[in-house]
């Protein structure tokens, strides 16, 4: 795994745009998490060297936010918001009722690795519930069948 | 489906015209006059005294005064300056930012640009919180547009002020909103928040003289710009003058969005525009300014919205998220969600947070299981006390509040709880 040179210009035009070139890792974590789907070590470690850091530095904001992963994840996420606002109208039962259409438990990948369904916490979405984020799309004011069909139309 | 407010004002009055997204459509409203004339004849100082007088509040939840953090900040130009949109909108119950990017943007940016004329800043950091791709596109297409027209970069509208706006997406991390781990995160690292002091005004975004203020904070400035201090001040409360977007969510009929001034009514906001709890429901309690700040019972609901008033009731404004539990509610099953989060989202910097908001968390699920004991209500108090005002940032402060205000109102519940050991609320929503 490598990083491309259209992402490595990509990354460089986010680095100018910061006083300190470090400025642009969380860009820069986001493109490569775009082209490769996660943050593998040796990406980490040529991602270090583009900012003169060291790997753990690179791994360690990988680490700390929800939205980088650090192993290879299913085709397609799809959070249901848990906070309270959703919670008070049914998002809790609507995720049980999904891990039950699916057979998994949240967090679980399918095993065909096709999906994971997971739980998130507030979305702002909190008028709109209850609601998903399925690959970075917003879905609201959900019923248990709308979310159901979304779910089977992931391929 | 099309996110409009169902009650607007001057900031969401174009929401439902698709083209007040774009420049042209924007300027067709009368957008960037206030900033063509402010350019034109309002020196930077001045336009930190007149934000001043208008007594506008920051309106990301602190509630500060927008013209004494303008002015904190150094004069000269030494060092570079730099402002910073927080658009990490994350309040469980907070959902107004994303609408005015989204439907909004130029109005944002036109506040953002009479921001830096008054404060001498270089550029703009936009920090759009990562789940919001919607609303960062919108705000990216505005600031391209902006820079075409010549609204952005070397020369602003052909006068003697560059300015540029970056817009940087943050990658989900709750602890993000505050102001200085928002710093941190955009200069690429954990956001941990910093101690204060030094302040942003001294020492902020990479090392620089920086003021955070939040998107809705900015779009308020524009109209004070245009139509002046008395205007801005004949809607809303002496000390908390203008409107606000109040979301409301959870157990009414018609949640969503209400641009109204401060100092409604909470149970205007409720009943009136809310329409109320779901029919045959009564409703139990009303948390009013996002997940952080302390619930208010059904019979306090006669309360102004304003941070003057909620204080006296031992709760505040925040991000004016509104968030009605009815009667079928179970208060400690409330309280598991809540110190759930505060303990998923603690940046783990501090003890007194990092320690407490799991025990918080631990007790009062063990409360909800029927397993708790008389003195388990002691133990949490006592766990919140030690919470308060000890740590690096608020966020410790903001996961004892909600605990506290849930057992000062609804001790009961707990009490049930221990009792009968059992939750004695079998329509509450399950965990």
């Amino acid at each position: 795994m490598v990083i491309s040179d259209e992402t490595r210009a990509r990354i460089d035009a986010e680095i100018a745009k910061y006083p300190r070139p470090r400025g642009g890792l969380l860009p820069a974590l986001h493109l490569v998490q775009a082209e490769h789907g996660f943050v593998s070590p040796e990406l980490a470690k040529e991602l270090a060297g583009i900012f003169e850091l060291k790997p753990v530095d690179v791994m360690e904001v990988v680490s700390f936010y929800n939205m980088f992963f650090d192993r290879p994840q299913p085709r397609h996420h799809a959070y249901v918001c848990t906070n309270l606002p959703c919670a008070l109208r049914g998002a809790r039962t609507l995720l049980r009722q999904l891990e039950s259409h699916l057979g998994v438990h949240s967090g679980e990948p399918t095993p065909d690795g096709r999906l994971v369904l997971g739980h998130e916490e507030c979305l702002g979405a909190c008028g709109y519930a209850p609601m998903m984020r399925v690959d970075g799309v917003y879905h609201e004011d959900l019923d248990l069948e709308q979310a159901k069909r979304i779910l089977d139309s992931l391929e | 489906m099309l996110k409009v407010p169902h009650t607007t004002g001057y900031l969401s009055e174009h929401f439902a015209d698709d083209a007040f997204g774009t420049l042209v459509g924007y300027e067709r409203r009368g957008g960037y006059a206030a900033l063509r004339k402010v350019l034109a004849e309002v020196p930077p100082a001045d336009v930190i005294e007149t934000v001043k007088a208008s007594g506008l509040q920051g309106r990301g939840g602190a509630g500060f005064s927008t013209g004494m953090k303008w002015s904190f900040m150094p004069k000269g130009d030494e060092k570079p300056k730099y402002l910073v949109c927080n658009a990490d909108e994350s309040e469980p119950g907070s959902f107004k930012d994303r609408i005015l990017m989204e439907r909004g943007p130029h109005q944002l940016l036109e506040g953002i640009l009479i921001a830096a004329w008054a404060t001498g800043a270089a550029k703009t950091f936009i920090y759009v919180r990562g789940e919001y791709k919607e609303p960062a596109d919108q705000v990216e297409r505005a600031v391209a547009e902006a820079y075409a027209k010549g609204y952005l970069g070397a020369r602003v509208m052909k006068r003697d002020f560059r300015h540029d706006v970056v817009v940087q997406r943050g990658a989900g991390a709750y602890i993000c909103g505050e102001e200085t781990g928002l710093l941190e995160s955009l200069e690429g690292k954990k956001g941990q928040p910093r101690k204060k002091q030094p302040f942003p005004a001294q020492y902020g975004a990479f090392g620089m003289p920086t003021t955070v203020n939040n998107v809705e904070t900015f779009c308020h400035v524009p109209h004070i710009l245009a139509r002046g201090v008395e205007w801005f001040r004949s809607s809303g409360t002496e000390k908390s003058p203008g409107n606000t977007i109040f979301g409301v969510s959870g157990h009414v009929q018609r949640p969503g969005l209400f641009e109204l001034p401060l100092g409604t009514r909470l149970d205007e906001i409720v009943f009136e525009h809310a329409g109320g709890p779901p029919p045959g429901r009564k409703v139990k309690g009303v948390i009013p300014g996002g997940m952080s700040m302390p619930i208010l019972p059904a019979h306090q609901l006669d309360v102004p919205m304003a941070n003057e008033f909620l204080r006296e009731r031992k709760t505040m404004l925040g991000t004016g998220g509104v968030m009605v539990m009815d009667d079928r509610t179970c208060m400690v099953r409330a309280a598991c969600v809540i110190s759930w989060f505060f303990r998923d989202e603690s940046c783990g910097q501090c003890t007194q947070c990092r320690e407490g908001t799991g025990w918080m968390n631990k007790i009062v699920e063990r409360i909800e299981r029927g397993a708790g004991e008389p003195r388990d209500l002691e133990i949490l108090l006592d766990v919140a006390a030690k919470m308060e005002g000890q740590t690096i940032c608020a966020f410790s402060d903001a996961a004892a509040w909600p605990i506290q205000g849930l057992l000062r109102h609804f001790r009961g519940d707990f009490e049930r709880h221990v009792a009968e050991r059992k939750c004695p609320f079998p329509e509450c929503f399950e965990l």
